[in-house]
């Protein structure tokens, strides 16, 4: 699997961050580099091994379904970039 | 009075509990160490007034006789772990400005304990990297220096800034967190020692998010007992983490008796690597005999699919980053790009995201949204979450078959000059972590103990694996070690 410029600029256009075209054949190297090495997981045997999520095996814990947290606007709004009338504050996202 | 900062937390407590010292003097040594070591970029942040009123807090405690182990003690602190109003930003210029609101359960437990933050410690940005050179903050400068040579190291990552700051004696000890080796590692290139507790045994609440799944906080300190003192005061319940384990703590501290006769010892084949330097074999083999001669038994086992560990990691520690770093949009805290004309929201995302996030972790967040998106999945990530299984499924038989300990190297090499691995490809960097990581993807608690130098008068360490929740264990085999060895060495002074 090799991966292209076209797939490396796919691949940071998922990831929402912007990548210049210039700069695009470095990262697709560093991306190919990096699943070569990857690469290697396909000569594990993993025929009717379950994946693992949770690396202790244990219930996660259930609470009551009732509010225990809130009434923090001040708090919270307190490290936005920027915030208006209570509210986080973004460009228009609707035209 | 800067001979009180080169303290171990054991020593301290006595001395404190006596009345020989105060918690204020602690801190001042401390203070008065840090203001001279700018040299080595370990302390970001400093937090000289809370330190103070800490420590008066610290010393009225003490005088009305109540006093927890950590009481008074001046400890650093890990960038990642969120502290209450001080900047906390994962070493990241994202989090440019970011105060939280909150603490995080681990620092606030070491405050409830009486310690004392002296201040806020580099580390690769979010965690990712083994040589502290990822950091928006600048590189950390080791202290040791090669024999006859003034060429600047690493102090390893991603746990740089405390490993360098433990060594330097600029602080009592420090808080690290460790998702592949990120405390182990550092520990190990600094002549300190370092312990990556059971997967559960901290919370995760408040530290910023790296890899979820592998993510652990542990102390990084001067002994084996301080970190058995130390993780006494980070560890327990929280409800705040749902992969918080609800079981009790025991006393580590009193698990060191220093007697491990009949333990079981393992020597992993699969860790005696092709090219291996006859300097790190030898401290393996030194390790084993140290071991050995305290009445342990040492026996030759098999975790086949260690050579797997990286690869499997590799992808999912970026897989996990990518979800967990979608956090950093520009809208709830932290940077925000300035925009031009008609940009929109995504535009706003992309440019604020291109700006925040450094080469290492852009790359590592891309990586991670490419073995997750449609087609790939099942093909990366999903295979890699098999290897996961069976690489713990190794460890398990070779617990289940009597063995109570493994013993490794701690790290390939010593230390490396900073800028060396510059022109290397990113796996190269990432081979440091080869003898650490699959502890994480196994969930195992692991600790670093400096046992021997390099013939350029580097420390080197040797790691031991322990079952899981049995870090009392595993300490106590690391006391050995450390008794064994004698390294009692530390960094000249040139900062």
């Amino acid at each position: 699997m090799s991966i292209d410029i076209e797939t490396a600029a796919k691949v940071a256009k998922l990831a929402r961050i912007r990548v210049e075209p210039d700069a695009l054949p470095a990262l697709a190297d560093e991306f190919n580099t990096i699943l070569g090495f990857i690469e290697q997981l396909g000569e594990v045997d993993v025929d009717g091994i379950e994946p693992m999520t949770g690396v202790t095996p244990m219930r996660l814990k259930r609470r009551e379904d009732v509010v225990t947290d809130g009434d923090q606007q001040e708090a919270i709004l307190s490290n936005a970039p920027d915030s208006r009338e209570g509210f986080f504050a973004v460009p228009k996202v609707v035209e | 009075m800067s001979e009180l900062s080169k303290l171990t937390i054991a020593e301290a407590r006595d001395l404190l509990r006596k009345g020989d010292v105060t918690a204020t003097d602690l801190t001042e040594a401390c203070l008065t160490e840090i203001a001279d070591a700018g040299a080595l970029n370990a302390f970001v942040h400093d937090t000289e007034d809370q330190a103070r009123t800490q420590a008066a807090q610290a010393d009225a405690r003490i005088k009305n006789g109540d006093a927890p182990s950590m009481c008074g003690i001046p400890l650093g602190i890990k960038d990642l772990f969120c502290t209450k109003g001080t900047p906390s930003q994962a070493a990241s210029n994202i989090l440019g400005g970011f105060r939280p609101e909150y603490e995080s359960t681990v620092t606030g437990k070491l405050w409830d304990a009486g310690a004392v933050m002296l201040g806020k410690l580099n580390m690769d940005e979010f965690a990712m990297g083994s040589s502290n050179e990822t950091s928006a903050y600048g590189d950390v400068v080791n202290p040791w220096r090669r024999k006859g040579s003034d060429a600047a190291l690493t102090p390893g990552g991603s746990s740089g800034g405390s490993a360098a700051a433990v060594a330097a004696d600029l602080c009592l000890a420090a808080t690290g967190t460790d998702t592949g080796g990120s405390i182990r590692q550092p520990a190990a290139f600094t002549g300190i020692t370092g312990l990556k507790p059971t997967y559960g045994r901290c919370s995760r609440w408040g530290i910023i998010a790296f890899a979820s799944s592998l993510d652990q906080a542990g102390p990084m300190t001067k002994t084996v007992r301080d970190s058995a003192i130390m993780l006494q005061a980070m560890a327990g319940h929280d409800a705040k983490d749902s992969t918080s384990a609800d079981i009790p703590v025991p006393d580590f501290e009193a698990a060191l008796t220093g007697d491990i006769r009949g333990k079981k010892i393992g020597l992993p084949r699969e860790y005696r690597m092709e090219g291996m330097p006859a300097e790190i074999e030898k401290l393996w083999s030194d390790g084993a005999d140290m071991l050995r001669d305290a009445g342990a038994e040492l026996v030759d086992i098999t975790l086949p699919h260690t050579k797997y560990a990286l690869p499997a990691y590799y992808v999912i520690a970026p897989a996990e980053a990518s979800s967990n770093l979608a956090r950093y949009d520009g809208v709830r805290f932290g940077h925000r790009a300035k925009l031009g004309q008609g940009d929109g929201i995504t535009e706003m995302y992309e440019k604020t995201r291109a700006e925040g996030f450094g080469h290492e972790v852009q790359r590592r967040v891309m990586v991670g949204t490419y073995v997750l998106s449609a087609g790939f999945y099942d093909a990366y990530y999903n295979r890699a979450r098999k290897v996961r299984t069976l690489i713990k499924r190794d460890f398990d038989q070779v617990f289940a078959d009597g063995i109570d300990a493994i013993l490794t190297p701690a790290t390939p090499s010593a230390a490396f000059g900073l800028g060396e691995m510059a022109s290397a490809d990113p796996v190269q960097m990432y081979l440091n972590d080869v003898f650490t990581v699959t502890v994480n993807l196994a969930g195992l608690p692991g600790i670093s103990v400096p046992t021997g130098a390099d013939s350029q008068g580097l420390p080197l360490g040797l790691q031991l694996i322990g079952r899981p929740w049995e870090e009392g264990d595993l300490l106590n085999h690391a006391l050995v070690l450390e008794q064994a060895a004698g390294f009692t060495a530390k960094p000249g002074k040139w900062w």
